[in-house]
């Protein structure tokens, strides 16, 4: 069966740094991952590469069997992969029913509307006339992944969903995303480990540019999490050698 | 007083048409075209070689000049900026001084150096006026210039503001990573911007064809003029632009009042302390204030080095 997205031992560098260094995944239709990892260990490079906002140096990228690696980032979208980008970067002078519908003018077609969104995103409707510029930090990122949904897209790259929000906005934006479960395929950037585990089919650890652990959450246990979060079996294994 | 008020007003209509290319393809764009006044001038002779080579009538050379300029804007988005851009913030500015000579160049050897006006074609527009109460005269190809910039700034506010080209422009200019993860697609957006602003100057160079005579070499100037409307008015802003133009106007208007030769220097005196006025609220601005500033200076000027 194709997957929904596959990347095959893709590199990413900012300038002479390698900050991917051949990651190979596979995700599946449907599947909702989380990715965990530290600071700098390559989680939003790889989000970045899978839009198409920053060039793979090698490997490749297929969403659905098609190969989108030299796409540009706006193409991508029309085929099908949206990112709710770190920062949340709405445009501040635009209303927020601007910000979402200006999404909507990629013509992909699919069950996601302005109704619909404001349906799953209840916080938003009251919003909408506002300038996104004035919005709370959860007001922001609901509407930031309200604009990646909207666009219809098969694949949904959630990138740092809780950074900077109180608790209960966190709360507010995993319920709207728990109603997406099973209709979307979803890769979220999660720096709250707990947070991870329980919203996410599977977990991807990352550190220093390289997948070092992926599984499903029961089948893993705590300490292999925080091994391969901070690397230290690879640092162990480079001490024996 | 208030004719050179009124004249002024009218002239601002001019600069703002003039400067409203160059701020959108800074605001858009985010690069000033230092061709923009040579852009103004093809469109001028583009338009006197239709009316004076093939004959035409001025306003189908004005129909017809306009969407050659648009596509010119166009092509050299597509063809000399979008790669300019590539090189960093210096290639561009040295690219459109190149561009800017070419132009002047090429119109000399095309053209020829004469100065040449549109105001023989357009019948008693270039000299004919209303008389208002109190015996103030306004000419009508001014007042006539006037309705057009603000015809023509309305339709551009509109479709940036009530359009999806418009809202993608607008996204473009925000953020345009953000902007492509919208699935707009920056370079169409600049080529459409591009288009525009050149569409934009060929009209400003009409207007001084109209009102004026033009040579090959006239850019360099109007690009002052533009540059300093901008700047008075607010860079990415169209109203700004307009209300940049009017001030400009007036400065000059008003200036010619005291000397026919002041007329010009007024105008970049309001332009100098506008610039200055910005650069000290600026800075003041990033001491805590005004009054953090001045007591600063008063009292303890090493207070001041000491925060920057």
């Amino acid at each position: 069966m194709t997957a929904a997205l596959e990347l095959k031992n893709i590199i990413g560098s900012h300038g002479q740094l390698q900050a991917i260094k051949g990651a190979s995944l596979r995700i599946e239709k449907g599947e909702v991952a989380a990715i965990i990892g530290a600071n700098g260990a390559g989680k939003t490079t790889l989000m970045r590469m899978i839009a198409g906002l920053h060039p793979c140096a090698g490997g490749s990228i297929a969403l659905f069997g098609q190969d989108v690696t030299a796409m540009p980032a706006h193409a991508r979208l029309k085929a099908g992969i949206a990112l709710s980008p770190e920062g949340r970067r709405l445009f501040g002078d635009m209303s927020v029913q601007e910000n979402l519908m200006i999404a909507t003018e990629n013509g992909r077609r699919g069950d996601w509307n302005l109704s619909t969104v404001c349906d799953a995103f209840s916080q938003i409707t009251p919003l909408l006339a506002r300038p996104a510029g004035g919005l709370s930090g959860g007001q922001r990122q609901a509407v930031a992944i309200a604009r990646a949904l909207i666009a219809n897209p098969d694949v949904l790259l959630l990138d740092e969903v809780s950074l900077g929000l109180s608790p209960v906005a966190v709360d507010g934006v995993y319920q709207s995303l728990e109603t997406l479960r099973g209709a979307m395929t979803m890769i979220v950037v999660e720096q709250d480990l707990t947070r991870a585990m329980k919203f996410a089919t599977r977990v991807i650890c990352m550190a220093e540019g390289h997948i070092e652990l992926d599984g499903a959450p029961k089948n893993l246990t705590r300490a292999q999490i925080t091994d391969a979060y901070f690397g230290i079996h690879k640092t162990a294994e480079s001490a024996h050698a | 007083m208030l004719e050179a008020i009124i004249q002024g007003t009218l002239l601002g209509g001019y600069y703002a048409v003039l400067a409203a290319g160059l701020s959108l393809m800074f605001g858009v764009v985010r690069f000033i075209n230092l061709a923009h006044g040579d852009m103004a001038v093809l469109g001028a002779m583009i338009a006197l070689w239709f009316v004076q080579g093939a004959g035409l009538h001025v306003g189908l050379a004005i129909a017809l000049t306009l969407p050659i300029m648009g596509a010119i804007g166009w092509a050299m988005q597509r063809m000399i900026f979008e790669r300019a851009l590539r090189g960093g913030f210096l290639i561009p500015i040295l690219t459109t001084i190149g561009l800017g000579a070419a132009l002047q160049n090429g119109m000399f050897g095309l053209f020829g150096s004469d100065t040449k006006s549109l105001g023989a074609y357009i019948g008693n527009l270039s000299w004919a006026s209303w008389e208002i109460p109190g015996g103030i005269f306004i000419g009508k190809l001014p007042g006539y210039m006037f309705l057009t910039a603000i015809l023509v700034l309305g339709a551009v506010h509109l479709l940036l503001t009530r359009t999806a080209f418009g809202r993608a422009v607008r996204a473009t200019a925000t953020d345009s990573e953000a902007a492509a993860l919208c699935g707009i697609d920056a370079r169409r957006v600049h080529r459409g911007a591009a288009a525009i602003a050149v569409a934009l100057a060929g009209l400003a160079g009409i207007f001084l064809a109209m009102r004026a005579q033009v040579t090959p070499f006239a850019g360099p100037m109007l690009l002052i003029f533009a540059f300093e409307a901008v700047v008075i008015g607010g860079i990415g802003s169209l109203r700004g632009t307009l209300i940049g133009g009017i001030a400009l106007g007036l400065a000059q208007s008003l200036g010619a009042m005291i000397s026919p030769q002041f007329s010009l220097l007024a105008g970049h005196c309001v332009f100098l302390a506008v610039l200055a006025w910005r650069l000290l609220t600026g800075a003041a601005a990033d001491r805590g204030g005004w009054r953090a500033t001045i007591t600063a200076l008063v009292f303890h000027k090493s207070m001041l080095r000491g925060k920057s």
